[in-house]
């Protein structure tokens, strides 16, 4: 007997794990059948969540930790059972603001001027995209006024060709097609900023998985495999026109598979560039939710709209459910950290790190400031 | 205290905007705006100080609107999905017609229901016809597919149209599969042999 599970999501590159199990078979050796409701906006996403429509959903990391804060709209609790995705974002700026080199981020510093005002597109309020780009904004350039303003990713083109936006950080391809349309020029890659930024998240309504454990438990490992195998240089372009299709993302794969090649075109005259960590479905215990990822997005949050750093801290921390990550995933043989905490920034290169059995590998883990984010407060 | 609510419906669609309008007229001298819901959404919206904002909650546009929620001068007025205070069983009336509604906080449930009942009546018929689009478009996509399969296997086995269609139904009806699903595999099979 398979059991049907509604998942929604959003047309982005990050929804691979969740289309790879659904259609490659992942699901249905777990005896699931995944019905994919597709979403225009975040905001429909979460309201399909919210009252019941789909299940659990492909969603923004910042999204349940916005919720425990009690910032934005919606009801109820929210839950991450898995990360689906690290980094995958790209920053650019519109190509009135003139040339400027890609991959250097000192580059902030040049842009302040006086009874300048800089607005940046992003594709939601609570968004890596919005806290990488706070992040990285506020220490770098001090002095450079900005704000930020919610436009879908599809219209981030047609936003600056308006004039609308000064500046963007989107996913791809919506940062490689407002280069090749609206000849933007990207500046950095989200990774250039934090090198390991949970960007994807497999969320769900608090109490979902625990109520029906042997159902969440297949669904984790079928999306677990599923980003294994979307990880696979091998698999790439099979993925980008799996992607591409009428009912998944309905792009050309053309347009995808410069990201999947972990490559970005930073200006409309080439040449791509290789970028590191670009984006990640697997490496690197990619999909293991650390209660320090969820930690520092609860402290930027506070920061950024002025609540109590330390309780914003402690709630995000209960949202990352490492807990049932290790009870439903640990069975099937994946790969458990000896802790569900880590210092975020303070790898400096890929690491080889003790696991519960056996070992695994970390990746580079670095702010570009070289800043440590210490979750110490555990308690 | 005025009893005019201000009403910005977001369509891009005119013909779809009057039907929407027209129907809202039904239920008070409201002030009722339409603006579309291309760039800078947010601040057209915040502007024009609405007490109610009705939009497609399948528009993109939406999550524009979200910033709304965290007006923070003196001045603006928070604004919150509609979610967060009905009662559950209009809310999700709401949601499966396809409207999503935006109220300025502290706006009474039994003021705006009666706009938001009509725009949910109204939604439900521009759902059915775009269900109903979409199923004539799949019956006349199978149509053209058994077309196909029947030329298939008349040419191959040189039988009349009325008897490749007997057979196809046949077929199918042994194997439990539709009769459209079947013509699909023939058809495609027929391609790689080709």
């Amino acid at each position: 007997m398979t059991a049907a599970i509604t998942l929604g999501f959003v047309p982005l590159l990050d929804a691979a794990p969740l289309i790879v199990a659904a259609e490659l078979g992942f699901a249905e050796q777990e005896g699931l059948r995944l019905r994919l409701c597709r979403a225009a906006s975040w905001s429909q996403l979460r309201d399909l969540l919210d009252l019941g429509a789909v299940e659990a959903a492909h969603m923004l990391s910042a999204m349940p930790v916005a919720r425990a804060l009690g910032l934005g709209g919606g009801q109820g609790g929210l839950e991450v059972l898995m990360v689906l995705s690290l980094n995958g974002q790209v920053v650019g700026l519109s190509g009135a603001l003139g040339p400027v080199p890609f991959g250097d981020p000192a580059v902030a510093a040049g842009l302040a001027a006086p009874g300048r005002v800089l607005r940046f597109g992003v594709p939601f309020p609570f968004s890596m995209h919005a806290l990488l780009l706070r992040y990285w904004l506020s220490r770098m350039a001090p002095d450079l006024a900005f704000t930020l303003h919610a436009v879908p990713p599809p219209r981030m083109t047609e936003a600056l060709q308006a004039a609308e936006i000064d500046g963007f950080c989107v996913g791809e391809p919506w940062g490689t097609r407002a280069v090749q349309v609206a000849g933007a020029r990207l500046i950095l890659p989200g990774a250039a900023i934090w090198s390991q930024s949970p960007e994807k998240v497999l969320a769900a309504r608090h109490g979902w998985a625990e109520a029906d454990p042997a159902r969440a438990a297949a669904l984790m490992r079928a999306v677990w495999r599923a980003g294994r195998w979307a990880e696979d240089p091998a698999n790439r372009t099979t993925l980008a026109e799996l992607l591409a299709q009428p009912h998944t993302l309905d792009t050309p794969a053309l347009h995808m598979e410069p990201a999947l090649r972990g490559r970005v075109l930073p200006d409309a005259r080439g040449p791509e560039v290789a970028v590191p960590q670009l984006l990640a479905f697997h490496a690197g215990l990619a999909n293991f939710p650390w209660r320090s990822q969820a930690g520092w997005i609860g402290a930027e949050l506070a920061a950024a709209h002025g609540l109590d750093p330390r309780a914003a801290a402690r709630a995000a921390r209960a949202v990352f459910r490492s807990d049932l990550y290790r009870r439903f995933l640990g069975p099937a043989g994946v790969p458990l950290p000896p802790a569900s905490d880590k210092l975020e920034g303070a790898l400096a290169t890929a690491e080889s790190l003790p696991a519960v059995r056996g070992s695994l590998m970390l990746m580079r883990n670095r702010f570009f400031d070289g800043a440590v984010f210490d979750p110490a407060p555990a308690e | 205290m005025k009893t005019a609510l201000t009403v910005i419906i977001v369509e891009q669609d005119r013909d779809r905007a009057r039907m929407i309008v027209d129907a809202l007229r039904a239920f008070g001298e409201h002030d009722i705006h339409v603006i579309g819901s291309g760039t800078g959404l947010a601040r057209r919206v915040a502007e024009m100080r609405p007490d109610l904002v009705l939009i497609d909650a399948g528009d993109p546009s939406r999550d524009a609107l979200e910033e709304l929620t965290l007006a923070a001068g003196p001045l603006e007025r928070p604004v919150a999905m509609f979610v967060d205070r009905a009662d559950r069983h209009l809310t999700r009336a709401a949601i499966e017609a396809g409207v999503s509604a935006y109220v300025v906080d502290g706006l009474r449930a039994e003021r705006i229901r009666p706009i938001l009942d009509a725009a949910i009546a109204r939604f439900h018929v521009f759902q059915r016809m775009r269900s109903e689009l979409a199923a004539t478009r799949a019956a006349l996509e199978e149509r053209k597919l058994i077309d196909r399969a029947k030329g298939i296997l008349m040419r191959a086995r040189g039988i009349s149209e009325e008897e490749a269609y007997a057979l196809l139904r046949r077929a199918a009806m042994d194997q439990g599969k539709r009769l459209a699903d079947l013509a699909q595999a023939l058809v495609t099979a027929s391609e790689l042999l080709k």
